[in-house]
């Protein structure tokens, strides 16, 4: 992967202790939160529409709505923008109350979410990941999750390669094992046996020292130290994302309620611009289109 | 009262100040991990708690039995690695050495106390994990992995009071065994190590403790899967390794099973100390 899909390191890290302590209540901070950054805004009110911008949910797309959210304020040091956690349910709900003016959804809307206007901002890619040296190039969604089930616990079952499988996984409450979870396990679960490493990082040391590794990671953190599995017979390349051939991609999305709000409909061309695109990416995500 | 003695009074209660704030923060730590950590546990029944043995926080299974026997399993390692080695080298240091190789040795094995356990376990991935993969087969990150490297950080503890129980005995013990022509290592086998007995006790639960209470070195060379470990070369998950996995993004009854995990390491702990305490009391008598 070439240099501008660099995960920047620390805007995730740093606001990981951060995330912690606003998850800690789940919804009830979430509420107090939002009731707390409305009077903050009233107060302090220095927007022309009179109130801060309240962009709520996901929390994979937490750390890098802050960003974006701090890049924006240097720009238009008029605005105030507040952005908070709670998950991808919850910031969906918070759009359609009115509690936040964009909420952040890390999953496709339910078919009852439908009366919400959702805008896809980025998406992130999956890649399923084994040692350089393993022969095996594609493997099939259901392998996949036969492999992750612990249904197969052997190279041989899969047809290329010799030897037992050593599955990484990553562990409970990580956005990425979530994604991972819902895309491919579904109602399945990943087997008790399976390695746990704390993060995309870690994974991939894993699994770039251990022949008989398997392992995912965010495509973008992807290097050459590992091998990114084809998946079905269709290669984790941008082509094949851009065409949406490639299985494992979520979007992240903006959700708003009807017309979105000026200063919110600001917020969202800013992100989609060439500018906020390129922030994106620089993030280790994949542009919106 | 002289102004000497106002001074000295009020001395003396700032430090009982400062001395009761230590113990008081013992107190609020004790109280705040029993207040998050035991509602879940009454909640769900204390039973699916300590012997279930699914952990999908997700799907609100909080079975901890996997990282309660994965913290004994490779206490239990660490004890069987590092125990007859520190025993080894208290017994050298204090009967067998010169007193200008003490010199050296005793230094040395006090600066492995002062080595970051973080250094410890990027030694344990780079070196020992793959020499388990390529040699004894698994994925390397097991159970033997860490109980090499809990051997070798528990070390210093173990040997530091030995060597303290060996010297608090009589040297007439010593001496009268040589006069009876035992040679060194009669006595020490026959008579110095069943002297010092009470104090090795000490010294091997003192150092299970450090061994169970260990979390960094683990967590990156343990492999972390919530299973009950099936051989040595299966990887594991200790109790100290589950709350720090897992607290970055816990919230609601996922957070409190981490402080509920707390709970039962803090209990473990409790019972360790005692029987320690209860060890070196008696050797006082």
């Amino acid at each position: 992967m070439s240099s501008p899909r660099q995960r920047n390191a620390q805007v995730p890290s740093a606001s990981r202790r951060l995330r912690f302590l606003r998850r800690s209540g789940g919804a009830d901070v979430l509420l107090i939160a939002v009731l707390g950054g409305a009077l903050l805004a009233s107060g302090c009110s220095r927007g022309a529409s009179g109130g801060g911008l309240t962009v709520a949910g996901s929390t994979s797309i937490q750390p890098f709505a802050d960003h974006w959210a701090e890049i924006y304020q240097k720009l238009h040091p008029d605005l105030v923008v507040n952005v908070q956690g709670g998950g991808s349910s919850a910031g969906i709900q918070a759009a359609r109350s009115g509690a936040a003016q964009i909420g952040m959804s890390s999953r496709e809307l339910k078919p009852d979410e439908k009366d919400l206007t959702a805008f896809v901002v980025a998406r992130d890619g999956l890649a399923v990941i084994v040692h350089p040296a393993n022969p095996l190039d594609d493997i099939g969604l259901d392998g996949v999750r036969a492999v992750f089930a612990g249904r197969i616990g052997s190279w041989d079952e899969l047809g290329r390669g010799s030897g037992r499988i050593t599955v990484v996984t990553r562990e409970e409450g990580s956005g990425t094992r979530g994604a991972f979870q819902e895309m491919v396990m579904r109602k399945g679960r990943i087997a008790r046996e399976a390695i746990v490493e704390d993060s995309n990082g870690t994974v991939r040391a894993i699994v770039a020292q251990d022949p008989h590794a398997i392992g995912y990671i965010s495509l973008g953190l992807v290097d050459p130290t590992v091998k990114a599995l084809a998946l079905d017979g269709v290669d984790a390349s941008d082509a094949n994302i851009l065409a949406g051939r490639y299985a494992l991609v979520r979007p992240f999305l903006f959700v708003t309620s009807g017309t979105p709000r000026p200063d919110a409909q600001a917020f969202l061309d800013f992100i989609l611009s060439d500018d906020g695109q390129e922030l994106v990416e620089s993030g280790g995500l994949l542009r919106a289109r | 009262m002289t102004r000497l003695e106002r001074n000295d009074r009020i001395i003396r209660l700032a430090l009982l100040l400062v001395a009761f704030s230590a113990v008081s923060i013992l107190i609020v730590i004790t109280a705040f991990i029993f207040s998050e950590g035991t509602p879940i546990m009454f909640r769900h029944g204390p039973g699916r708690f300590l012997l279930g043995l699914d952990w999908y926080p997700s799907e609100k299974l909080f079975g901890l039995l996997p990282m309660i026997v994965g913290s004994f399993s490779v206490t239990a390692g660490a004890l069987l690695v590092g125990v007859p080695t520190s025993l080894a080298c208290a017994v050298v240091l204090t009967q067998f050495a010169s007193k200008r190789t003490a010199r050296v040795l005793k230094p040395v094995i006090e600066l492995l106390a002062g080595i970051p356990s973080v250094v410890y376990g990027f030694i344990g991935i780079v070196v020992i994990v793959p020499f388990i993969r390529d040699n004894l087969g698994g994925p390397g990150l097991s159970v033997l992995a860490a109980a090499i490297v809990l051997g070798i950080m528990i070390l210093p503890t173990v040997i530091s009071i030995s060597v303290d129980a060996f010297q608090a005995l009589p040297p007439s013990y010593r001496e009268g065994s040589i006069a009876l022509g035992a040679t060194v290592w009669q006595t020490v086998r026959m008579v110095l190590l069943p002297a010092a007995r009470s104090g090795i006790v000490a010294a091997v639960i003192l150092g299970m403790g450090r061994a169970i209470g260990e979390t960094m070195a683990v967590i990156m060379i343990a492999g972390n899967a919530a299973a009950v470990p099936t051989s040595p070369l299966a990887p594991v998950r200790t109790l100290t390794s589950n709350i720090a996995l897992e607290m970055g993004y816990a919230s609601g009854e996922h957070r409190e099973a981490l402080f509920a995990t707390g709970v039962i390491l803090f209990v473990i702990i409790m019972i360790l100390n005692t029987l320690a305490n209860r060890a070196s009391a008696r050797r006082k008598v």
